[in-house]
């Protein structure tokens, strides 16, 4: 009898110090991530004009309209040469970049410092920074481009340039960052490989394709992954570089949401987009992950 | 061609591209300090060469008490911030990594999913929500938003280093009289330094940096962050292009010499949950 309320009291004790525990964060994580997108859903059902407080059950009515708004469709055209550019340039760049510093050459810890030096500035920075580089007057790049006399338009942020524009500053801005991850990935690989590899009559090419890839495999898919929600859900730069006003060229399923919400105060409407973009998301980092992984068990 | 001169070909030829991307990722600092010493009319007649003479003008501009409040309150939203995402989630870490309890595994899940999960889905509940209780022009609100999204990365972080501790220094100290508090605060706390510093140099550049959430919840100036502060001095000081370098040079000088003194802390925090993942 004693014993078994001795045990009792235990498990009370033990039940009471999960919670302890795991309250705190959970109900950070549950009230604004959890509650967040739950909330998101259910305004996206909503005729809801942010100004008044009145909302009105429509269904899926958003959900139609958005399908059938063609800027909401040119926004994801442009997330997609976004995740476009992030997977076939900034990834083979970021690798290129990581096998310079993992090379036999020396100074390699200097050049790492100064090859990551772009991720310390933060996107407002490096935004407004790259804003006064890319001035059609006074920047650093319209000086450079007539000093080489270099027939083109200075006009960087204007129409149809401004997009390249701003994906080489992405580009400037993210390559270090995976740069990183890929050096981190590679110092994994054993050296012993490579010996073996060199008394076998390697050359270099084949070694990189037989061994480095391969072993290197599973940090490219998570950067990939990474790089691909982070290309969907993008947003910092744009929005800063153009002002706060992305137009038709720069739009990005987040500022048009962002515009929508919080400029023309159409809730219910934006909740919707932020609703379809959470799915998109969510779809494509389910469909990548599903593929790569039967790749790599193939291989 | 001769082996050996083939080698040093390549060698320079790596040299020469190190030497290149240097120029690329490092020239815009050198850039930024060069013309934080010059004033607009240097500026535009050469912005390549050093300055004539130095001109402190726009530091002078930039260390007024308006700039400096956002550093302030940059400071106090980071540093309530780091505290309380250490805090919540080595907490839920050590009930995962070392008390097993029912659906620990789906709990678990849950969190780690939210990396996957766009801010921007939650912006708008975030909004209303933080408004319906009188927090939404407040750094105390801004907390909020910042704490829950940091979670997940220093849960996946904080629980494999939990994980990693031995069972036999938990036992022994179970022998010694410790109980369940004590094992946490310590034995995990302090045989996880290296977590810790990861998970609160990762979360301090985030929020150090973060922008939509203070775009769509500050609105009084007193209050702004610094990159909101960054663009409001852009927005007044647009015909002084070197003031508003300054600006930037200096806004960004506290990550600059935290990366300076403390570089694998900063290269590990930034990428340790992309590798590990």
């Amino acid at each position: 009898m004693e014993k078994r309320k001795a045990a009792s009291n235990d498990r009370w004790k033990k039940t009471g110090l999960v919670i302890l525990f795991v309250f705190p964060a959970l109900f950070f994580y549950g009230t604004f991530n959890l509650l967040g997108i739950a909330r998101t859903f259910y305004y996206s059902t909503m005729n809801w004009k942010g100004i008044s407080a009145n909302k009105s059950f429509i269904g899926l009515a958003n959900y139609i309209a958005v399908a059938q708004d063609l800027n909401f469709w040119n926004a994801l055209k442009n997330n997609m040469i976004l995740v476009a550019v992030s997977m076939f340039i900034q990834m083979p760049g970021a690798l290129l970049l990581a096998l310079l510093i993992n090379s036999k050459i020396r100074f390699t810890k200097f050049f790492r410092t100064v090859f990551f030096m772009p991720m310390l500035l933060s996107t407002v920075a490096t935004g407004i920074m790259w804003i006064l580089f890319y001035d059609p007057n006074f920047g650093l790049l319209a000086k450079l481009v007539k000093a080489l006399h270099i027939p083109i338009s200075t006009a960087f942020l204007q129409g149809n340039t401004a997009l390249p524009s701003i994906l080489m500053v992405i580009c400037w801005q993210f390559i270090p960052y995976y740069m990183i991850i890929f050096k981190a990935g590679l110092t994994n690989v054993p050296e012993e490989l490579y010996e073996a590899a060199r008394i076998d009559g390697a050359n270099s090419w084949q070694c990189f394709i037989n061994i480095t890839m391969p072993l290197l495999i599973p940090t490219i898919r998570t950067s990939a992954v990474l790089q691909l929600v982070g290309s969907l859900k993008y947003f910092d730069l744009f929005y800063v570089m153009m002002g706060g006003a992305p137009n038709a060229n720069t739009e990005l399923m987040a500022t048009y949401m962002y515009k929508k919400g919080f400029t023309e105060f159409q809730m219910g409407y934006a909740s919707t987009i932020a609703a379809y973009m959470f799915i998109i998301c969510f779809a494509f980092a389910c469909i990548f992950l599903y593929f790569t992984s039967r790749k790599g068990e193939e291989a | 061609m001769n082996p050996k001169l083939k080698r040093n070909g390549m060698k320079a030829l790596l040299y020469a591209t190190c030497l290149i991307i240097m120029v690329i990722t490092g020239f815009p600092f050198v850039f930024l300090l060069i013309n934080s010493f010059k004033n607009m009319q240097e500026y535009l007649v050469n912005i390549w060469s050093l300055p004539s003479k130095f001109f402190f003008g726009n530091y002078k501009a930039v260390f007024k008490p308006e700039f400096l409040r956002y550093f302030v309150n940059s400071a106090f939203v980071s540093a309530v911030s780091v505290f309380l995402i250490v805090a919540v989630s080595s907490m839920i870490s050590f009930a995962f990594a070392k008390m097993k309890f029912k659906g620990s595994n789906v709990l678990y899940f849950l969190i780690i999913a939210g990396m996957m999960i766009p801010v921007h889905t939650t912006l708008i509940p975030t909004f209303t929500l933080l408004s319906s209780i009188n927090l939404s022009d407040s750094l105390i609100g801004l907390c909020g938003p910042y704490i829950s999204y940091n979670i997940p990365i220093s849960v996946f972080i904080l629980t494999q280093f939990f994980k990693e501790i031995p069972r036999e220094i938990e036992e022994a100290a179970i022998i010694d009289g410790c109980d369940t508090i004590g094992i946490f605060t310590k034995i995990m706390l302090p045989l996880s330094g290296a977590g810790l510093s990861t998970v609160t140099v990762y979360t301090f550049l985030n929020t150090w940096n973060e922008f939509i959430n203070a775009n769509v919840l500050i609105n009084t100036t007193a209050k702004k962050t610094l990159p909101l502060g960054i663009r409001e001095f852009y927005g007044f000081q647009t015909v002084n292009i070197p003031a508003i370098l300054t600006a930037i040079l200096v806004g960004s000088l506290p990550v600059i010499l935290l990366y300076f003194l403390a570089q694998e802390k900063v290269v590990n925090g930034l990428t340790q949950g992309a590798v590990k993942g």
